[in-house]
């Protein structure tokens, strides 16, 4: 057998050592077989392409002209951002600028704007504390995170007496501060409220059924705009006069129970998804209800639904708006006032507040979005195995 | 049964809130040590936060006025901005003391809400605003013409009932916000822009040229903006009302912010009277009798107010017009102070 190899290796014609490998054609390598291969693979895909060039082309670089290149960034009132020789400027950044302080503190006394930013470094910490999977002490984190911070917000912002700190009133808050608080309250509250509901709904107690199902269906069958009108026009005339629950009170009550009703279903949704035998199966190790719930079926429950979550979470960060419409001054209602003081009357005065408002709310919601994605990757590892 | 309750629950709560009103305000607002004045959520020259976040305007300064008389401190104002919605359930649940929002004084609105309206801080009224290149000088002339507003507002049933009264051909080119409206007229798909008179002046400072633009001096609509209270309190509207007559009163004797010490010691009987150097007027409504001089000392009399927010000395420039001094062409009249 050994000689026939021998024999036949030393053919002529036999190969002695194996050929060296080529490179792959340049039609199938680089930048230009990406192109190919993504960008005009296809007839009606080299239409899409061209379009979209075609828009690119058209609206990036006035985009960017009207943002920065032809922008006003510096001036104390509309003189600055007037047009000049009949040409209307570009982005009116000084009038963010001068205002920014509005838009971040509302009303709030000058002297006071501290306490607020400590709330900021506060809540950053919090947040940093529960998102960052390898930080020190999460349980500790956890704890400040829900019981500490919002204490010491609540005091801080509203003011305490025994501690020195006098006493703000909530029609003085406003701006990105209100927004923050609405949301925050919103998103902390939503959360176990709503597995609550969820588990409430699929409750074999009628009692605690039927009044899980009518609170979410009631809440969910009127828009959030009804929910905050109910809560600020109906509210005040069937309480006695002398009792006046605070306006901003009202309204995260309001959106705390809104977004609960919506996140119950999110929630339940991923409770169905869990096959029928991983119940059974933790019912079958012995577990009792909580066990069950709190060790085997919220955990990958709530791993299925993180998109879902983190959905209503984004939703109800930008809902916070709506609060302009019972006269509350969250960030965006911050802007809308001051782009209409006579101060900054320009002709791109309004565009400007609104493109910053635009800025702000992406890179919030943005930033939900991107954690949200890592920590799916993370979570899904298992299924990968 | 059920509904039965419940009706007896809404009916009883109502019946509450406008038992409140009797209740005497005065008393309540002492007590509270904070006067709570229904405000505009934002509107040039009229209420408008500045960039430190303090309220600024003709009605903002009403409010500061009614605070300077009763706690001679006008810094002690509660602002609650109150969308056009809520605006008069916030006065009928006893939310705010009194509402200063640049709300009009209507019929309906004065009978039949359980308010009292009170004089009118700013007549303002729906005008028109051309190009001066069109060489227009009168509403009479606008036969033809296009014109920008906004959307379901009184606004463009107003224009309709104008022109149609006036036999005059137009075409109403509508938009959903008054942003858009602006622009429209700017980029010239319009010859008219129409909206209240008090905003045609602001508006037009967003214009790319705003000194290419006229507003016409016809107004169309009569739309008195004034104070509103809770009706049954009489004291209370009392205060309210002589606020702003003290304040008219002082303009009209002369008695300013800066002069206002030195007035104290004026032998003219009516200001005399309006200072509280001579008679008990004060007392009679329940302030003290130097109510007037407060007001004037720490808001100053009406003209100054005007000039300050909406007239010369803002940028707005709204001329005083029917705005003006009874005695200067204008509706501006306050009964004496006697």
């Amino acid at each position: 057998m050994n000689t026939q190899v021998v024999s036949a290796s030393s053919k002529a014609y036999v190969r002695q050592e194996p050929a060296a490998v080529l490179p792959p054609p340049g039609s199938l390598i680089g930048p230009l077989a990406w192109i190919r291969d993504n960008l005009f693979s296809s007839p009606s895909n080299i239409l899409l392409t061209v379009v979209a060039a075609a828009v690119a082309y058209i609206s990036i670089p006035s985009f960017l002209n009207f943002l920065i290149f032809d922008a006003v960034w510096t001036g104390a009132d509309r003189e600055a951002c007037i047009a000049k020789n009949g040409v209307v400027p570009g982005a009116c950044w000084a009038f963010v600028r001068e205002r920014v302080n509005f838009f971040i503190y509302g009303f709030y006394p000058v002297d006071q704007r501290w306490r607020v930013d400590l709330f900021f470094v506060l809540g950053a910490i919090g947040v940093a504390w529960m998102l960052w999977l390898k930080a020190p002490r999460r349980d500790i984190g956890m704890i400040y995170f829900l019981v500490v911070l919002p204490l010491v917000s609540y005091y801080l912002l509203g003011g305490a007496a025994w501690l020195g700190l006098p006493a703000v009133d909530t029609a003085r808050w406003g701006g990105l501060m209100v927004t923050l608080v609405v949301a925050g309250v919103g998103i902390v509250a939503s959360l176990p409220l709503g597995i609550l509901l969820a588990l409430g709904r699929r409750s074999k107690l009628p009692v605690i059924k039927f009044f899980s199902v009518m609170f979410i269906e009631f809440v969910r069958g009127v828009p959030l705009i009804t929910v905050l009108f109910m809560a600020n026009t109906m509210l005040p005339l069937f309480l006695p006069d002398n009792i006046t629950v605070d306006k901003l009170l009202r309204a995260l009550v309001g959106i705390g129970l809104f977004a609960s009703a919506y996140m119950a279903e999110v929630v339940r949704a991923g409770l169905q998804a869990l096959p029928k035998g991983q119940y059974e199966g933790a019912m079958a190790m012995g577990l009792g209800y909580w066990q069950m719930m709190r060790l085997i079926i919220l955990p990958q429950a709530l791993k299925v639904t993180i998109p879902n979550i983190v959905n209503t979470y984004i939703g109800l960060f930008k809902d916070t708006s709506l609060l302009l419409i019972v006269g509350i001054f969250d960030f965006l209602k911050a802007i809308e006032t001051a782009r209409i003081d006579p101060q900054w009357a320009a002709p791109t005065t309004s565009t400007t507040g609104y493109a910053f408002a635009a800025i702000v709310y992406f890179l919030f919601c943005y930033g939900m979005a991107s954690y949200a994605r890592a920590m799916e990757r993370r979570l899904s590892v298992a299924d990968k195995r | 049964m059920k509904k039965v309750l419940m009706s007896v629950a809404v009916g009883a709560a109502f019946v509450m809130a406008a038992g409140s009103a009797s209740a005497q305000t005065l008393n309540q607002v002492k007590s509270r040590g904070v006067l709570q004045c229904g405000s505009n959520t934002g509107l040039a020259g009229f209420g408008q936060p500045d960039a430190q976040g303090n309220w600024t305007g003709l009605d903002v300064d009403y409010c500061r006025a009614i605070a300077a008389a009763i706690f001679n401190d006008a810094t002690k104002v509660k602002f609650v901005p109150l969308s056009a919605k809520d605006r008069f359930t916030a006065l009928q649940s006893g939310e705010v003391d009194v509402l200063v929002r640049n709300t009009t004084w209507t019929m309906s609105r004065d009978t039949q809400l359980g308010l009292e309206f009170g004089p009118v801080n700013y007549y303002d009224g729906q005008g028109f605003m051309v190009r001066k290149k069109l060489k227009i000088a009168s509403a009479m002339e606008l036969s033809g013409a296009s014109v920008c507003t906004q959307q379901g507002t009184t606004t463009e049933l107003n224009l309709a009932d104008f022109f149609r009264a006036n036999k005059l051909k137009y075409e109403v080119v509508a938009f959903a916000s008054s942003d858009e409206t602006i622009k429209a007229y700017d980029a010239g798909r319009c010859d008219v822009f129409t909206t209240d008179a008090s905003g045609l002046y602001a508006e037009r400072l967003k214009l790319t040229a705003p000194d290419d633009h006229i507003v016409l001096p016809e107004i169309i609509s009569k739309e008195p903006l004034g104070a509103a209270w809770r009706h049954g309190d009489n004291q209370w509207g009392d205060i309210v009302k002589w606020t702003h007559y003290a304040m008219v009163t002082a303009e009209e004797l002369g008695v300013t912010k800066a002069n206002v010490d030195e007035m104290l010691k004026s032998t003219n009987p009516d200001v005399k009277r309006l200072l509280g150097t001579e008679g008990k007027f004060g007392e009679a409504i329940g302030l003290t009798n130097d109510w007037a001089y407060r007001i004037i000392k720490h808001v100053g009399n009406y003209g100054e107010s005007f000039d300050r927010n909406v007239g010369a000395g803002s940028r707005l420039k709204i001329a005083r017009g029917v705005n003006a001094l009874w005695s200067k062409g204008g509706l501006q009249y306050a009964p004496p102070i006697r």
